[in-house]
């Protein structure tokens, strides 16, 4: 297994890209990337290899933000403490949420995970640890381990990098692992696979909470390194936005979504200054995506560069 | 009655709306048999299947498999008490490989399917045994192509592939040879034969010409009631039978029509 194939090298020099890319890139931004790239990534375990459209995963993102945010600043946990509790969160609302809306499919589906991340969002609004519409501002970002100090933007990065790269091969290792290959079996054929004697629904929930502890975890990052988390993390908006990224960067692949948040994140970035036309500019080039390459960024680069013997 | 009926339905109802699809069916399907549903479009055949199956919930009546009551278990449960089914379409999972779609029955019984954590090589083990139930239904050479890939007959071969993956006692099937050329028809008709050895069948046909060979017992069913049931020589010359046939335009009661050899 630990053979240096093509895409073992192609993996190696993106790692290696990541470590270097602070010295000539802001810092902010790539984070702010990784970030949001490990939002998609843990949405797209959902839709891309369960066929599950979720419509409330800021839900997730959004309340573990609040939970580490909160627990580092009101009671002084240390930063792997913070994120620890906003990914438990995270995972027990996935259960509960989850289980109410897996019993329903396609459209509805989505409709029921709308509805709770919109009542979690009143939840936010109302009540008083996350503090409206100011929000949690002035997150330490503390000392990781009680060693390392975050506060140094370059810790903080490789940090992030770190629990991303993690995130990213263990998201790997769900899919290929044997429980991956019963949820491509689901998402393919159904009833078959009921009739195969799986109860679906069980995958379907174990699948669900993963994706949401992995979309708490990104958001447990994100209120570290803004310092921040507010209703924008919880809004709609943010669901609405991971499907966007995961689709631009190309469904059911393992880079594809990262890919397609640094391109989101980086209209948001670089066309600030365009206002709300960055909407607009955002808005054709997702028409353009859809009607140029279907199957996203990766999707269709993916194949590309195995016909060129690239890539395995 | 004893216990050589594996399966036995009792005065089994489906009401849709007010329309009723099968009406006061008792089945009873004998163990090592090769037993066929047939009849016209609309007859309640499919709608019979998907109760017996569990994919539907009855209206009235009862469902017994193996002496035991199992008309409010779950489809899911039913497989894994050893009744299987396919589908009318062919039911493959076409992103996975051949080989892939095979395991994916295997593994079940292996216990592994909520480890996510665990590395997907731990299937391995369960290579061999899929090469031969690959191997025993001839599309061998396929191994590696993702299952969407291959030709109608060859899904349906590594879909009884893949049901027999599960071992199961009884297998149902939904008309197997819907759509197939000549050559396909005869090539499964030998494959349900080879597999019945040891298991019981119920397979629901359009045409009777099919499982005239096939069949040990063949009931046909008319508007959701039970029009006949016994041998194919006994059916075929039912005037009821022939009568219900060419009713409705379809004469295959006589040899030849669908590629009966």
């Amino acid at each position: 297994m630990n053979r240096l194939t093509p895409q073992v090298i192609l993996v190696l020099a993106l790692i290696a890209a990541a470590i270097v890319a602070p010295f000539g890139v802001y810092p902010i931004f790539l984070m702010k990337g990784l970030c949001f790239g490990l939002f998609a990534a843990a949405f797209n375990l959902l839709l891309g290899y369960v066929g599950l459209l979720s419509f409330g995963h800021a839900m997730f993102f959004g309340f573990s933000a609040y939970i580490t945010a909160h627990t580092a600043k009101e009671w002084g946990l240390t930063p792997e403490l913070a994120i620890l509790a906003g990914v438990a969160v995270a995972t027990l609302l996935g259960a509960a949420a989850g289980w109410l809306a897996i019993r329903r499919s396609g459209i509805y589906f989505a409709m029921v995970t709308l509805a709770f991340s919109q009542m979690m969002y009143f939840v936010a609004v109302q009540a008083p640890f996350t503090h409206g519409e100011d929000g949690i501002q002035g997150v330490p970002r503390g000392h990781l381990f009680g060693l390392i100090d975050l506060s140094d933007t370059f810790a903080m990065y490789y940090f992030v990098l770190a629990v991303f790269v993690a995130s990213l091969l263990f998201i790997n290792r769900v899919v290929t692992s044997p429980f991956g290959q019963v949820l491509k079996a689901i998402r393919d054929n159904e009833p078959r696979a009921i009739s195969l004697g799986y109860q679906v629904d069980r995958y379907k929930l174990l699948a669900f909470t993963l994706s949401a502890g992995l979309a708490g975890l990104a958001g447990s990052l994100k209120s570290l390194v803004f310092q921040l988390a507010s209703l924008a993390d919880v809004h709609w908006h943010a669901s609405g936005e991971v499907v966007l990224m995961t689709l631009l960067g190309g469904v059911g692949t393992i880079f594809g979504p990262t890919a397609g948040a640094f391109l989101v994140v980086a209209i948001q970035n670089y066309f600030s200054e365009a206002g709300s036309w960055v909407t607009i500019i955002q808005g054709m080039i997702f028409v353009v995506c859809v009607l140029l390459f279907r199957s996203g960024m990766i999707g269709v680069l993916a194949p590309w560069l195995k016909r060129r013997g690239l890539t395995g | 009655m004893g216990d050589d009926f594996i399966v036995e339905t009792r005065s089994l109802t489906k009401e849709f709306k007010g329309f009723v699809a099968v009406s006061d069916v008792n089945l009873r399907v004998r163990r090592h048999t090769i037993h066929a549903l047939i009849g016209p479009n609309g007859a309640g055949k499919t709608t019979c299947f998907n109760l017996v199956t569990k994919f539907l919930i009855p209206t009235r009546g009862q469902i017994l498999f193996n002496g035991r009551d199992i008309t409010n278990t779950e489809p899911a449960a039913i497989a894994r008490q050893g009744m299987v089914r396919s589908f009318q379409i062919s039911a493959v999972f076409g992103h996975l490989t051949v080989l892939e779609n095979v395991r994916v029955a295997l593994q079940r019984v292996q216990g592994t399917s909520f480890h996510f954590w665990r590395s997907g090589a731990c299937l391995d083990s369960l290579n061999q045994r899929a090469d031969e139930l690959i191997e025993a239904v001839g599309i061998a050479e396929y191994r590696d192509t993702p299952a969407g890939e291959l030709s109608y007959g060859r899904k349906r071969a590594l879909e009884i592939a893949t049901t027999l993956a599960l071992d199961p006692e009884m297998l149902l099937l939904d008309e197997p040879m819907a759509g197939m050329g000549t050559e396909d028809v005869k090539r499964t008709a030998e494959l349900i034969r080879r597999v019945a050895a040891k298991r019981t069948v119920l397979m629901v046909e359009h045409n009777l010409s099919v499982v005239a060979d096939l069949s040990d017992t063949i009931t046909v069913l008319k508007l959701g009631k039970v029009l006949a049931e016994g041998s194919y020589a006994e059916i075929s010359t039912n005037p009821e039978v022939v009568e219900a046939y060419m009713g409705s335009g379809h004469a295959d009661t006589s040899h030849g029509a669908a590629g009966h050899a």
